[in-house]
């Protein structure tokens, strides 16, 4: 463990006391998250917390209404609601032809209240059937909401999806985002900061998904202890964007407060020309920016932990939690605790290959972007879900769902009996409405498999896309490099 | 907010890691767009006997008369991990918690927690341990008194033990203060680093880049 507080860090703060405004492209010795916090710290508090500006904020139809309400009837308003956004996803009906009905019990409520205040205040707002619309953390790096070395915040979290960016986003409560839309600044204790360095390259069948499951089956759910964590090395340097959101997503089940990834070429070019994204001389200027924010050899991290990419084999959980998952070709822990096993229905030392699934899930903001139905496509052509199988692909955004359909991907889903879905985050949670038939046990390209995460008794296994792909296919646990080869 | 300085109360144990806000409230238990009304869907799934029932689980300790009037929560590791969702406080709250001790906290869980008046007190698992193996021989003789200002878990024995809590959740907890308006009073901070930054990083300013 090393010093806390990058000397760096306080180098840049007292540089800009003194010159007055800073310059943005100079290099401090300090982290990705240092420099990202420094330039955003308002006002320093007591213990190191500090009052920080926040660049973005978004909203969801399943607290938006509290957070816009509890605001209102405060008599406060937003700060700025040009840098506020809104979005219908967590309780939106996903079947073909939607409208406000919701199949969650009095979720039309949350749907029209949501309308109501966030169009009363201001917040730029993506409706049920807008084309924009989809998973917050899909559409806004969509959008180009989301940029690198901004600071983002959403009463979700998974908000460290973002993270990918090289931006500071990390969830939080409701109360946090009234405070947050009201001062356009948040009161925040500085995290400790943490880097994971992943070695090696990944392994031909083998994804970020697998990645993040691994480091999270080897640490254990609380392991990241509420860092800022920094995924740096060969393995993520190799990643394209939306690989780096599946990996960063996974953060939220590591217990981190969030989770950055150095912005470079891949970044960049991720960025330019998105929507909201700067253009012409203020690109330049951002982009001169956001490529000094990369942590520098020199910079210090309070604690670090080392995994060797190559070595990692496709994750598949048998338990309640994302640490409870094992390698595809494994079994289910001799020493496993009685009590997910017991809702999971599995037994110590018992094969996770060849379990019999009765569903497969395709969603979520942590795979369900066009790069993930492109590969599960490319396994699905030519073949067909098992006898049984409920299959669902739920594309992360209408914008993501128009790509794939322009590309077919859309006949070869259906063609193969997979339901072809309208965006939102669907069966990824249960809210009381739609779910599995009971008892179900669905293999799933979701980030939670808690008891009863996607309905009461409903046996979830988290997996990488190609993993529910293969699985979906066989009716029963597979390994995606099997049906490679 | 009720200001927390110190509370003597029955406490109940939950010692299970890993415990996320969707088993402290369903989501399907959520069923307004406000912040109350929402007591009776706390720890549902294993409360009640079936999904969506009413009929409560004899074995679970919330149900147990033996803990009635509990208002101290013990808890295992990583508590309160997964969804942001604040209703897992409200409904805490509601059903009269005011205190929640544990090995750790998942970040967003522990914030929401001050935002609400609630105290999340880290002791050791070790220290937890034992306090709920004291408690579990008779929870009524033996309530805890927590001091927020001290830091303090105290059995009626005497047995003591201290618990870590910076300055910042420390003040809110102690004045019930509502940090939006502590932050309005540095109104003049905030317009300044606004000002500067719009000059620095126009592109972060949507709406106004003409
Ligand atoms: S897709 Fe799932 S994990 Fe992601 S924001 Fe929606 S409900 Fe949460």
């Amino acid at each position: 463990m090393r010093d806390r507080g990058a000397p760096g860090d306080a180098r840049l703060a007292r540089d800009r006391e003194r010159d007055g405004a800073a310059d943005l492209t100079k290099s401090s010795g300090g982290s990705l998250f240092g420099k990202i916090w420094e330039r955003h710290v308002v006002a320093e508090l007591s213990d190191g917390a500090a009052l920080l500006a926040i660049d973005r904020i978004f909203l969801h139809e399943r607290t938006g209404a509290v957070a816009l309400g509890s605001l209102a009837a405060a008599g406060r308003r937003v700060l700025d609601p040009r840098r506020a956004f809104c979005v219908m996803d967590h309780i939106v009906d996903t079947r073909p032809g939607r409208g406000d009905r919701t199949l969650m019990p009095g979720g039309q409520a949350f749907i029209s209240e949501t309308r109501r205040t966030a169009l009363a205040a201001g917040l730029t707002l993506y409706d049920v059937n807008d084309p924009e619309q989809g998973i917050m953390h899909v559409i806004s790096p969509e959008l180009g909401i989301g940029l690198p070395g901004c600071t983002l915040v959403a009463p979700d979290s998974h908000t460290c999806t973002q993270g990918a960016l090289g931006a500071l986003a990390w969830g939080i409560g409701s109360s946090e985002a009234e405070h947050a839309l009201a001062t356009g600044t948040l009161r925040v204790r500085r995290p400790r900061s943490l880097r994971v360095n992943l070695t090696g390259r990944l392994a031909a069948g083998v994804t970020a998904k697998d990645l993040g499951l691994a480091l999270i089956a080897r640490h254990g759910a609380g392991g990241a202890k509420g860092c800022a964590l920094e995924f740096a090395g060969e393995a993520v340097a190799a990643l394209d964007m939306e690989a780096r959101m599946t990996l960063c997503n996974l953060a939220s089940e590591f217990s981190a407060m969030t989770a950055l990834i150095a912005p470079d070429d891949v970044t960049l070019s991720y960025v330019q020309g998105r929507r909201h994204a700067p253009r012409a001389d203020a690109w330049s200027k951002a982009a001169a920016h956001w490529r000094q924010l990369a942590s520098d050899p020199g910079a210090r991290f309070d604690e670090e932990l080392t995994l060797d990419a190559s070595t990692v084999e496709p994750m598949v959980s048998w338990g309640v939690s994302p640490a409870q998952s094992a390698t595809v070709t494994g079994v289910v822990p001799g020493a496993a605790p009685q009590r997910p096993l017991a809702y999971m229905g599995l037994r110590p030392g018992q094969a996770l290959r060849g379990l019999p699934v009765d569903a497969a899930f395709i969603g979520s903001c942590t795979n369900s972007r066009l790069s993930d139905l492109r590969r599960v496509a490319a396994l699905l052509a030519g073949r067909h879900v098992a006898r049984g199988v409920a299959a669902i692909c739920v594309p992360g955004s209408s914008a993501v769902k128009r790509a794939a359909e322009a590309e077919g991907l859309d006949r070869i889903f259906r063609a193969a009996g997979f339901e072809w879905r309208e965006s939102g985050c669907s069966m990824c949670f249960h809210a009381g409405g739609e779910s599995f038939r009971p008892g179900s046990r669905v293999i799933s390209s979701t980030n939670r498999n808690f008891e009863g995460r996607q309905g009461p008794g409903i046996r979830t296994h988290i997996a990488s896309p190609e993993t529910v792909a293969a699985s979906a296919i066989a009716g029963s646990i597979a390994d995606p490099r099997e049906l490679v080869s | 907010m009720t200001p927390l300085t110190s509370i003597t109360a029955v406490a109940v144990p939950l010692l299970l890691d890993n415990i996320d806000t969707d088993t402290i409230i369903p989501s399907r238990e959520i069923r307004s767009t406000g912040k109350t009304g929402l007591a009776a869907g706390l720890f549902a799934g294993w409360r009640y006997q079936a999904p969506g029932g009413r009929e409560p689980a004899p074995a679970f300790v919330l149900n147990q008369p033996r803990y009635a009037r509990a208002r101290i929560l013990l808890a295992g590791g990583n508590f309160g991990c997964g969804s942001s969702r604040e209703h897992a406080v409200w409904a805490l709250g509601e059903h009269g918690i005011r205190v929640v001790i544990a090995p750790s906290f998942a970040p967003i869980f522990f914030g929401n927690c001050v935002r609400n008046g609630m105290l999340p007190a880290v002791l050791p698992a070790a220290a937890v341990h034992d306090l709920a193996q004291v408690i579990d021989a008779d929870p009524q003789a033996n309530p805890l008194t927590v001091d927020v200002r001290a830091q303090t878990v105290t059995l009626p024995t005497g047995r003591s033990w201290h618990f870590p809590l910076e300055s910042e959740p420390k003040l809110m907890l102690l004045g019930g203060l509502d940090a939006i308006d502590l932050t309005l009073q540095m109104q003049q901070r905030i317009d300044a680093f606004l000002e500067r930054d719009r000059l620095e990083r126009p592109w972060i300013y949507l709406g106004t880049e003409r």
